[in-house]
């Protein structure tokens, strides 16, 4: 088997590009990531990529295509979609290509153009994430799903929205100096708890942004690196996917995603590591209560302590373990369809020393990706390692 | 939007729950589900039969909806709970609830029946 090996990474400035179209967003990501990984564009086999919403957005779907155009390339692409992991699911598919031989050089991204639409279409396209009869069409929208997980979680471990809070408070810190994030500025506790409810108990600083943006990887073979001699350094050694029931009445339970469980246990024993030997991670937090759940699907905590890591400054920069140094969904931003493949781009900075928040992890090897779709209906989870 | 002659399993199930005959699909092995269904999502048999749904459920989890999608513009705040009868749970709007003055504690008893929301009826229910 292949080892697959991270040749190159980009992504454009997340946030707010209304004079900017899909296409170009993701040229822009790709061309980035072709530069970085000095890979003759010719070499490029095919185009795996991620969108969720391109038919609402743009009234583009099949974007296959279109986005290999917009990356100078003409190869085989296929559009991926799983709501908010759509681009995880790329990369994994990308994983499995270059593992198996199938091919030694892809290009693998996502891109998602979302504030060219008022709110309230943005709302309704991420409600087609949930099962459209029992849950759209009943009035549930997407922050609305995680706040009854995050009553359900309240109620069963007596956690607090000021517990989440420290979460948003993290993640804003974190991309204060990350000049591809979309917030960069830094609140506190009280601005949290103050700021416009959306659906109780997810406030509008709970949620992650309305945002416009693309990211993409060059992955290769080991034998290709070697044989063109590229500098890799971070190699992708874990991969894994769990599913779960579309709707969350379907689920035994609210506060457990194990969706991201089964994702983490097949990237671990596949990586041969466990939960204990991350050095730094890249969770899914759309809200900040699936942060928590994160946390403790991924092994990192106990089901019901989770909420308290962020607060304990356990998963802070500072802390044990550092959780979205880059900002997160929450600040870095949440272009859906784009947003699997940014938590390569940057932990693959992190770990070579090339990102403005690399001094944090300065001794990290090991680094871990949790990518959801809608409610964690779809989950897969990546594990990076220094490989040179 | 759906050929208005044809009604689906879905629009016959929201037809029970207004005229109070509600009921889930259940397999041979007891695995329950709800329509549209073709196979059982526990064990894929296909002889699904109805039963009658328990007339009354407790809520599991509820939120106020304050920022609504577009159908619901003219209805936020609304309070939705996800509720369950018996092996059965079930999404829907909570009707005669000011959201700003009640506090819908999990266990809660209450009923289902349908709503009238726009062009569509909806799943909803109502405190016992
Ligand atoms: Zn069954």
């Amino acid at each position: 088997m292949e080892d697959v090996h991270i040749a190159g990474v980009g992504m454009t400035e997340f946030g707010r590009h209304p004079d900017r179209t899909g296409r170009e967003l993701f040229g822009e990501a790709a061309h980035k990531a072709l530069v970085d990984a000095n890979v003759p564009r010719d070499d490029i086999e095919a185009l795996l990529y991620g969108n969720f919403m391109g038919g609402f957005a743009e009234g583009q779907n099949h974007q296959g295509p279109l986005m290999a155009d917009a990356a100078g390339l003409t190869v085989p692409a296929t559009r991926y979609e799983s709501a908010c992991a759509s681009s995880g699911i790329a990369v994994r598919e990308a994983v499995k290509k270059v593992r198996s031989g199938e091919a030694d050089v892809l290009l693998v991204g996502g891109m998602e153009r979302m504030t060219n639409n008022p709110t309230s279409v943005v709302t309704e396209a991420l409600a087609t994430a949930g099962d459209d009869l029992y849950e759209s069409r009943v009035g549930l929208t997407f922050p609305g799903a995680y706040a009854l997980m995050a009553d359900a979680y309240f109620d069963a471990y007596g956690a607090e929205r000021a517990d989440l809070a420290h979460i948003a408070v993290k993640n804003h810190a974190n991309a204060v100096e990350n000049e591809l994030a979309q917030y960069r500025n830094a609140i506190d506790v009280d601005d949290v708890l103050e700021a416009p409810m959306v659906a109780d108990p997810v406030g509008l600083y709970d949620a992650s942004p309305i945002t416009d943006g693309a990211s993409a990887l060059v992955v290769v073979s080991e034998s290709y690196a070697e044989a063109n001699d590229l500098q890799t350094e971070v190699a992708i050694t874990g991969t894994g996917q769990g599913a779960d029931s579309l709707s969350l009445q379907s689920r035994e339970s609210l506060i457990r995603t194990p969706a991201a469980e089964q994702a983490a246990e097949e990237a671990y024993e596949d990586a041969g590591i466990g939960p204990d030997d991350i050095d730094v991670a890249e969770v899914h937090d759309c809200f900040t209560i699936a942060e928590v759940l994160a946390l403790e699907s991924l092994g990192f905590y106990e089901p019901g302590t989770g909420y308290a890591a962020a607060r304990d400054g356990e998963t802070t920069r500072d802390g044990e373990l550092p959780v979205n140094l880059s900002g997160g969904l929450k600040a870095k931003g949440h272009p859906v369809g784009a947003t699997g493949a940014a938590q390569l781009v940057e932990l693959t900075k992190l770990l070579r020393g090339d990102h403005v928040n690399s001094d944090a992890v300065t001794d990290a090897e090991t680094a871990l990706t949790h990518n959801a779709g809608a409610t964690v209906a779809s989950a897969v989870v990546h594990v990076l390692e220094v490989v040179q | 939007m759906s050929d208005e002659s044809a009604t689906t399993a879905y629009d016959d199930f929201l037809e029970g729950l207004a005229e109070g005959e509600s009921y889930f699909l259940e397999c041979p092995p007891g695995h329950a589900s709800l329509p549209p269904r073709y196979a059982c999502p526990d064990c894929g048999a296909t002889d699904l039969e109805e039963r009658p749904l328990p007339e009354s459920g407790t809520v599991t989890a509820s939120t106020v909806i304050r920022v609504p999608a577009p159908a619901f513009a003219g209805e936020a705040p609304y309070v939705l709970a996800i509720a369950e009868f018996g092996s059965i749970r079930l999404t829907g709007k909570l009707l005669e609830v000011d959201p700003d003055e009640e506090n819908i504690e999990p266990g809660t008893p209450i009923s289902v029946t349908t709503e009238r929301v726009g062009e569509e009826n909806i799943i909803a229910f109502r405190l016992r």
